[in-house]
C-alpha cells in the first residue's frame, strides 16, 4: 500500500483514540479556550439583561440526559443570570426524563443566590402534551398544572399568585435537544406572542435559525459554544468554557484528517491518471 | 357505518378546531379547550399504549426464541424492575417518585444519566470518522459542502483570538444566517405546504389510511 493510499484510508481506530486524546486532556489539565460570542448569543443576553426586576422567566427543559453536556451548562449559566437580575423562574419541561436534572440545576443555582422557594422560583414539572399544554397555558397555567412538584397547589405559593398565563410572563427561555423549541414558537409565539429565547445543542441549533431570522424568537444560544458565550457573557465562567477547549481541538483533529484524506484522494486520483494514460 | 362516524368525527373535530383558531370565542374557543383537554388525556393513555405494544413484541421474541431474543429478555426484566422501582418510590415520596433518595432516583442516577451520555458521546466518534471518509472533494457541490462545513466547523470554536479566527467567525455567523437560513426555509415552507395538504385531505376524509 502506497504512502497516499494509507492517508486516504486511516484506520478508524487510530482516529478513535487521537480523537479520544484530544477531548480528554483539555479536560483533565483544564486547558483555557477562546470564546467568541455569536450575534445570536448576544440577543438572548441582552434580552434576559433587559428585563425589570420581578419579571416571571418561563424555563422549559426539553432534554435529557444525553445531551446533558451541552445543555446543562446553558441551563446553569442563564439562570444565574436570571437570579442576578432578581428575576422569578419558573421551571417545568415537555420531557419527562429532563425534569430530575432541571431539578437539580435549579437547587445548584438557587443555593448560590439569596432565593427561596415559591417567592423566587417554583418548580412545576411535567405534564404530557406538549403543543397542547403550550395552548392550555396561554388561558391558565392552572389547568395543566395545577401542583408542583412536591405536590401543593399552585396558589400556594406567592409568587404565583398574580401569574395565570403567557400575559404574566415575560420571557420563555427554552433549552432543547429535539423539535419541542420549534412547537414553542409555532404555539406560544404564534397564537399569544409570548417572547421567547432558545438554548439548543449544536445538532438541532440549524433547524432554529429561520425563527430567530423571523424575529419569533429572540435569542439563541447555540450547542456547547453558545453556552461557553454566555458564561462569558455573564462573567462566569464555568464547565462549558473548559470543554470548549476539548471541542475545540476536536474539530480542529477533524478538519486535520478531511485535509489528509483529501491529500490522499487527490494522489491516488492523479496517480490513477497517469497509469491510465501509460497504458494508453 | 364503521368508517362513516370515525370519518364524521374527524371532520368535525379539524372544522371545529379551525374556526376556533379564526374565531377565538364563545362558543368555538371553550369547544377548543375541551378538545385539547381530552387530546391531553388522550396522550397520556398513548403511553400505555405505547408499554402494551413494546412489552407484547418482546415476551412474544423470547417465547417464540427468535434470533436476539436475549436482548428482549434484558429489556422486559429492567422494564419490570424500573417499573417496580418506580411504584415503591411513588409509594415512599407521596406521588413524586423521582425524589433524591428514592430507589427511582437510584435507577435514573446511576444508570440513565450515564447510559444516555454514553450512547450520545459515541456518537463524537462516529461523526468524527465519518466525516474523515464522507468529505472528500470529488465534485464541486461536494467541494461546496467540504469548504462551508470546515469554516463553520472552526468558526464556531476559535483557537486563538486572531485576525484570521475573527474572520472565520464571522463568516460563519453569515453562513448560518444567510445560505443555511435560506435553505432551512425552503425546506420548512415545502414542508408545511405538504403537512397544510394532508390535513386537509385527512380532514376532508380523503386520506383515510389512519382508519386502517
Amino acid at each position: 500500500m502506497s504512502i497516499w493510499e494509507r492517508l486516504s484510508k486511516i484506520d478508524r481506530r487510530i482516529i478513535y483514540l487521537l480523537l479520544a486524546l484530544v477531548i480528554i486532556i483539555p479536560i483533565v489539565f483544564r486547558i483555557p479556550s477562546t470564546v467568541a460570542v455569536s450575534e445570536s448569543a448576544q440577543m438572548a443576553y441582552d434580552v434576559l439583561d433587559g428585563l425589570p426586576a420581578g419579571t416571571p422567566v418561563l424555563f422549559s427543559t426539553d432534554f435529557d440526559p444525553a445531551s446533558m453536556p451541552e445543555l446543562r451548562p446553558m441551563m446553569t449559566a442563564v439562570l444565574r443570570h436570571a437570579f442576578k437580575k432578581k428575576l422569578k423562574v419558573i421551571m417545568m419541561g415537555h420531557w419527562p426524563t429532563g425534569i430530575p436534572l432541571s431539578t437539580i440545576i435549579l437547587e445548584e443555582v438557587a443555593q448560590e443566590f439569596d432565593v427561596e422557594y415559591g417567592v423566587d422560583y417554583i418548580n412545576i414539572g411535567y405534564r404530557p402534551g406538549a403543543g397542547l399544554v403550550m395552548i392550555q397555558m396561554g388561558r391558565e397555567i392552572r389547568s395543566v398544572f395545577d401542583i408542583d412538584i412536591t405536590g401543593e397547589p399552585l396558589d400556594s405559593f406567592p409568587m404565583m399568585k398574580p401569574i395565570h398565563n403567557y400575559s404574566d410572563i415575560g420571557l420563555v427561555a427554552c433549552f432543547e435537544a429535539g423539535d419541542m423549541g420549534e412547537i414553542w414558537a409555532r404555539y406560544a409565539w404564534g397564537r399569544f406572542g409570548v417572547r421567547i429565547i432558545m438554548g439548543t445543542t449544536a445538532v438541532v441549533t440549524p433547524d432554529i435559525y429561520p425563527y430567530l431570522g423571523s424575529r419569533q424568537i429572540e435569542g439563541l444560544i447555540g450547542g456547547m459554544a453558545g453556552a461557553a458565550a454566555y458564561e462569558k457573557l455573564i462573567e462566569h465562567p464555568d464547565k462549558a468554557m473548559i470543554r470548549m477547549s476539548s471541542q475545540a481541538w476536536a474539530h480542529i483533529l477533524i478538519v486535520l484528517f478531511i485535509v489528509i484524506g483529501n491529500i490522499g484522494f487527490f494522489m491516488m486520483r492523479r496517480i490513477e491518471r497517469i497509469k491510465k494514460k501509460r497504458t494508453e | 357505518m364503521r368508517r362513516q362516524i370515525p370519518l364524521l368525527l374527524t371532520f368535525l373535530t379539524g372544522v371545529a378546531i379551525i374556526i376556533a383558531f379564526f374565531i377565538p370565542h364563545r362558543p368555538f374557543n371553550e369547544v377548543q379547550d375541551i378538545l385539547i383537554d381530552w387530546a391531553i388525556i388522550i396522550t397520556g393513555f398513548a403511553l400505555l399504549l405505547g408499554v402494551h405494544s413494546l412489552l407484547r413484541k418482546h415476551i412474544t421474541h423470547i417465547q417464540r426464541k427468535d434470533s436476539g431474543w436475549g436482548f428482549s429478555l434484558i429489556l422486559t426484566f429492567f422494564f419490570i424492575g424500573v417499573f417496580v422501582a418506580g411504584i415503591i418510590s411513588a409509594f415512599q415520596y407521596k406521588g413524586y417518585s423521582l425524589t433524591p433518595g428514592s430507589s427511582l432516583y437510584f435507577v435514573y442516577d446511576y444508570m440513565v444519566i450515564p447510559l444516555s451520555a454514553t450512547m450520545f458521546a459515541l456518537l463524537a466518534f462516529f461523526i468524527a470518522s465519518a466525516a474523515y471518509r464522507a468529505f472528500r472533494a470529488r465534485r464541486l457541490n461536494a467541494t461546496l459542502l467540504l469548504v462551508a462545513a470546515v469554516i463553520v466547523m472552526l468558526g464556531r470554536v476559535p483557537i486563538a483570538e486572531n485576525a484570521f479566527f475573527k474572520f472565520l467567525t464571522r463568516f460563519s455567523d453569515w453562513f448560518m444566517f444567510i445560505p443555511q437560513m435560506a435553505a432551512k426555509r425552503g425546506i420548512w415552507i415545502g414542508i408545511a405546504l405538504g403537512a397544510f395538504a394532508m390535513s386537509l385531505r385527512i380532514i376532508l376524509g380523503i386520506e383515510r389510511t389512519y382508519l386502517q
